[in-house]
């Protein structure tokens, strides 16, 4: 089979399962796991071989197919992988047969939907992550948005209504002004070739004007804004993951969120380049702004899952920060702090759902001493937490260090602010690993906790060596991305000299904070 | 060299593997594998030294650690004189704390867990004092305060000792926001990390400007994990980790890691004579603030914790006026002689039940042999006293800071009579006088086993000897040591004023500093076994001093109010009212508008079909009328 077809092989793999699983009763209640798993296994170790054999050295898309859709649209289905794009679809199909496992026996109600949910949810995100076609980018990234609002909204806790509504409502405020920027693209590119199409690649070929620019930048931005999800715009975020079931938090923080900040990199970055420039340092102060209110809210957190979802907020923070900087290193950290936050957040939630599934309890005041009963999840939720706050040896020190350190070049004063946010990373994950870990035993309720079981070890295991592979050689994983990386750079860079030459009077950036300080030099 | 350097890092590192997977099967035989992993490490040690006083070196990398486009950081080791002195020291004291440890931690319910983690820091140590990159220093670095924070809080069912080393870890974050911008600096300006090629491109540094910025960064990580002022207040606080712990790691080596650091990057410290004149001075002011907290407290670990704090602003005075090797000969030396004294501490909590409060101590010397003339050899060499090892380490840095400025000789002369005073006190009150122990305990005192004392011992020969490998030239020695470590420190003594000092006047500052020592001793003497002077009287006459000393400036609650509290109210504020009722009370209020309007059109939606109908016959007649009156 070549490549291209097992790219489409495994992102319909799920989806497949999920027919197949119409057929089994609903009172096999462990065939349909055994089912659910089996097919995310597969369809994870049929992926192992797209990340084998994608060819680091080449910028473009790999794996790509064409195939007809709806010509009388201009919508084709186009699909394909490249650096920025690989990372994230193994991402997905590494996290689901966890996600599955730590369901085992969460998920007791309508086990045969929530694993249909699942699985659709799956073929979903991996459709996201290889669309080429806007129309196919929208058709999945809407269509990702059904299951999850199901995750939440029947299997969530008690304020799971109002937390599924708020979480799919505010999405869709969001994707409704890209669709009409999506339009709006679709007609310009007629208006320039007289063609209809929607194929991304041909659209990357416009050379869109200034001012459609800004306009265009806002609509994508919003969209993904609020899926990254960025300050202002994370509200819905600590209500969605306090309400969803383990599996929903761990995709929404593992992937979802990760829409978001790829979403930036496919369409705003390389379509809008100029307009990229001009908001640039809104970007920088929103991502500060994120990076240090998400570590200060996470301090005070009562309820540890709020507490990660907050973290969240942080982290991602230095992702946007690390990929607005354009400069290598940052960018390369972004990417794989992706990965890094999809790995270790998801680890996080994982870790609070099974220790919520022995105590029905997430608050932090009703533990302590834990260390003591369980000896062994203790290992892992420090390492995890360890990875998290960014310590040396782990992947969270990888991203979280290229993101700085290739950030410092272009803006040392955000950068700075930045770093003061790795000093609370540790205070807010260490304190809370202090109240629900250490000390003695002060709840009775504590004491007859038992130790992980075979399955949730067997879920442990490969999140730690995801850890420790990325922490001491993440060249396996940067050297995917950084030809793409770089050529992605290089167009950015190229459109925006471009336009410093045509237009060497208009202001750069939307704040001129950068000019100014030049002048002031020059006065002196 | 290159065949076996790699075994030095990692066996510790498998030691700690090994021991992490099957450390709770295996109980007490845990400390014989993880005293084994650090002798090998010992044996390759000693076999690098070997190979680097003929002059051979080693720098070169095992892999490719992280490179994204021109940033690259190797995981590879530099092994020159410094590192190898440095690995001799970790290895070397690291075994012997690791053997006591087998005896001291004998049936606690976690010891393979406890050696796990004491292989992890040698591990990391090695990697901090070996890596020829920043990155790798930094790793190291995070390393062993990773294992100073696990360790402190081994004892985890302990709030105190749980939150100690909570405290441990977030102000060594400080400190270490400070060294990674400093690491952000260097790699902007010259575009490496990399220990050999920095030092090869300073002028790059010193022509955009940043070289004390970047030093005063990198001194900063260094005041936290080195415990300077103001960066000091979470060392007293480890004390309630494992008493060997306390020896290890914050005593013996992972303190002195800011040492380390300012003596490597000398070819760039030396360049700004305000980063050294800074580190001087925060050198100083520690070594006599810590050692006036030392004078009143009462608590055995403590007073030696104060001490540490006072002996390393020594190293750092000692670094800080270009004396790089004489602040690495006080790290070994203090290496020796402080471990010593924690051990000993150690043997005498173990004689006494684990107590650490030595107004019910005294009298011990005759019940604790070894213990107590273990610990009287590293009193005199912590005070000074020829030939121990301290006085010739402390004496040269002294000789040094003359030349600098005399004033730091005069201070630093006080805080030696501080030293040997409460150093006095300590053992005086401990070992000496009458018995004040509670009747309880006392008739069960007992002298440790051998797998304890025989490494006090051998400590203690080091305490009494390890000074004669650089005994100065006036003293007539070769000052072998200062040779060994020149190739190193050229560069940075080449960027600074040389200062002589003529003979006349280093034999008379020798003389002043002796004095200094036995005038310490003297007055302790006087005030606790002659009891000529009334200790009482003292703090009595000057109870608002003594008060202030005895709350140890109050520093940890002014942090508190100032600093803690503010910062957790803030985010309250945030959370509870920005948070959920700006932010989210907008989001809801936006959706609430929505409501409203919909709630107001669905009128229009009515199911009546002559309002339709009524409505359709007005929207006809608005259209008709458009057109034929326009």
């Amino acid at each position: 089979m070549d490549m291209a077809t097992l790219l489409n092989v495994v992102t319909f793999l799920p989806l497949a399962g999920a027919v197949i699983l119409l057929m089994i009763p609903r009172t096999e209640t462990s065939l349909i796991r055994s089912w659910a798993f089996l097919v995310t296994v597969v369809t994870f170790l049929v992926s192992i071989p797209l990340f084998y054999y994608f060819d680091g050295s080449v910028a473009g898309m790999q794996f790509e197919s064409v195939k007809r859709w709806i010509p009388a649209l201009g919508a084709t289905y186009h699909v394909g992988v490249d650096g920025i794009s690989i990372l994230l679809y193994m991402l997905t199909t590494f996290l689901m047969p966890l996600t599955i496992l730590s369901s085992w026996n969460a998920i007791s109600e309508r086990l045969k939907e929530f694993m249909m949910a699942m699985l659709v949810l799956e073929s979903a995100m991996l459709g996201v992550f290889i669309s080429l076609d806007l129309v196919l980018f929208y058709l999945f990234w809407e269509a990702m948005l059904i299951p999850m609002y199901l995750l939440i909204g029947v299997w969530g806790g008690p304020r799971r209504i109002y937390a599924a509504l708020k979480f799919v409502i505010y999405t869709m405020v969001g994707s409704v002004l890209m669709l009409v920027a999506i339009l709006y693209l679709y007609f310009m590119y007629n208006n320039y070739t007289g063609a209809y199409t929607f194929d991304l690649i041909k659209i990357m070929s416009l050379n869109i004007p200034f001012g459609a620019q800004i306009w265009l930048f806002l609509a994508f931005a919003l969209a993904f804004a609020i899926k990254v999800p960025m300050f202002p715009f994370h509200t819905w975020l600590p209500d969605a993951h306090v309400e969803a079931p383990t599996a929903g938090s761990v995709i929404l923080a593992g992937v979802l969120l990760k829409m978001g900040t790829y979403g930036f990199l496919r369409f705003n970055l390389p379509l809008f380049p100029n307009a990229a420039e001009y908001f640039t340092p809104l970007i920088f102060v929103l991502a500060v702004i994120g990076i240090l209110y998400g570590a200060w809210v996470s301090l005070v957190q009562k309820d540890v899952k709020k507490l990660v979802a907050y973290s969240s907020v942080s982290h991602l923070g230095f992702i946007m920060l690390g990929m607005f900087v354009l400069t290598v290193p940052a960018l390369q950290g972004g990417l794989i702090q992706m990965i890094n936050h999809g790995i270790s957040s998801g680890a996080l939630f994982l870790a609070v759902g099974m220790i919520y599934e022995r105590r029905h309890s997430r608050e932090i005041s009703d533990f302590g001493g834990v260390t003591k009963v369980m000896p062994v999840f203790a290992t892992f939720f420090l390492i995890i937490c360890l990875s998290s706050l960014g310590l040396p040896g782990t992947n969270g020190f990888v991203g979280e260090f290229l993101i700085l350190v290739g950030s410092f070049e272009v803006a040392p004063v955000f950068t700075v602010l930045a770093t003061v946010g790795i000093i609370f990373a540790a205070a807010y994950l260490l304190w809370m690993f202090l109240r629900v870990m250490f000390g003695p035993i002060t709840n009775e309720k504590n004491k007859a906790l038992t130790d992980l079981t075979g399955r949730e070890i067997a879920i442990m295991l490969p999140i730690m060596v995801m850890i420790f592979w990325i922490g001491f050689y993440p060249s396996t994983f940067l050297s995917k991305t950084e030809t793409s990386i770089t050529a992605l750079i290089k167009r950015v860079n190229e459109a925006r000299i471009a336009y410093r030459i045509e237009n060497p009077t208009s202001p750069a950036t939307i704040f001129t904070w950068q000019a100014g300080k030049e002048e002031l030099k020059s006065e002196k | 060299m290159e065949s076996f350097i790699w075994i030095v890092p990692l066996m510790p590192l498998f030691g700690a593997l090994f021991l992490g997977i099957f450390g709770h099967l295996l109980k007490e035989k845990s400390g014989i594998i993880a005293s084994l992993t650090v002798l090998v490490s010992f044996i390759y040690s000693v076999r690098a030294f070997l190979l680097v006083r003929e002059g051979v070196t080693f720098d070169g990398n095992l892999f490719n650690w992280i490179v994204a486009g021109n940033f690259s950081a190797g995981f590879g080791v530099l092994v020159d004189p410094l590192s190898v002195v440095m690995m001799l020291v970790v290895t070397g004291v690291g075994f012997l704390i690791h053997v006591y440890s087998i005896g001291y931690m004998h049936g606690d319910r976690g010891v393979g867990r406890y050696f796990s983690f004491l292989n992890l820091f040698i591990f990391s140590m090695l990697m901090l004092v070996m890596g020829n990159n920043l990155l790798l220093l930094y790793l190291g670095w995070e390393g062993v305060g990773l294992c100073s924070y696990l360790l402190i809080g081994f004892w985890y069912e302990k709030p105190s000792a749980a939150k100690a080393g909570l405290k441990a870890f977030l102000v060594n974050r400080v400190g270490d926001f400070g060294f990674a911008i400093g690491i952000f600096i260097i790699f902007t300006t010259i575009g490496t990390i990399t220990y050999a090629e920095i030092f090869s491109r300073t002028e790059q540094l010193v022509a955009a400007g940043v070289v004390t910025t970047a030093t005063l960064l990198l001194f900063m990580g260094a005041c936290g994990k080195s415990a300077q002022f103001p960066l000091y207040i979470w060392l007293p606080d480890a004390m309630e980790g494992p008493t060997p712990v306390s020896a290890l790691i914050h005593a013996a080596t992972m303190v002195t890691a800011g040492v380390y650091m300012v003596a490597r990057f000398n070819p760039l410290f030396s360049l700004s004579e305000v980063s050294m004149a800074v580190v001087v001075i925060i050198g100083l002011f520690t070594a006599l603030f810590a050692a006036t907290m030392a004078l009143v407290n009462t608590d055995i670990k403590r007073v030696l914790a104060y001490s540490t704090i006072s002996q390393l602003g020594y190293m750092f005075i000692g670094v800080g006026v270009g004396a790089y090797a004489a602040g690495i000969f006080h790290l070994m030396t203090h290496a020796f002689f402080k471990a010593l004294l924690f051990l000993a501490a150690g043997s005498v909590m173990h004689a006494l039940a684990n107590e650490t409060n030595i107004m019910k101590m005294g009298g011990l010397a005759k019940k604790i042999k070894y213990t107590a003339w273990t610990f009287i050899l590293a009193w005199l060499a912590i005070s000074g006293i020829p030939p121990f090892s301290g006085f010739f380490s402390k004496d040269e840095i002294l000789a040094k800071a003359f030349a600098y400025h005399p004033a730091v000789w005069v201070f630093g002369a006080l805080g030696a009579l501080l030293t040997a005073f409460y150093m006095s006190r300590l053992v005086f009150l401990t070992f000496f006088g009458k018995s004040r122990v509670e009747p309880e305990v006392a008739h069960h005192i007992h002298e440790s086993p051998y797998v304890m004392t025989v490494p006090l011992m051998i400590l203690g020969i080091l305490s009494v000897i390890g000074g004669f490998v650089g005994i100065p030239a006036i003293l007539g020695g070769g000052n072998h040591f200062e040779h060994f470590l020149e190739p190193v420190f050229r560069p940075g003594l080449e960027n600074l004023p040389g200062a002589h000092l003529s003979h006349a006047l280093e034999y008379a500052l020798v003389a002043a500093s002796v004095l200094v020592a036995l005038a310490g001793i003297g007055l302790a003497y006087l005030m606790y076994i002659k009891k000529s002077i009334s200790a009482e009287a003292l703090a009595a006459k000057y109870k608002g001093l003594y008060t202030l000393l005895y709350n140890k400036y109050y520093v940890d609650e002014g942090i508190e109010k100032a600093l803690i509290n503010p910062i957790l109210s803030f985010s309250r504020w945030l959370w509870n009212f920005f948070d959920e009722k700006i932010i989210d009370g907008l989001v809801n209020l936006s959706a609430r508008i929505m409501l409203l309007i919909s709630l107001i059109f669905r009128r229009v939606q009515s199911g009546y079909v002559q309002s339709y109908a009524g409505v359709f016959v007005i929207g006809v007649l608005v259209i008709l009328a458009y057109y034929l009156l326009a």
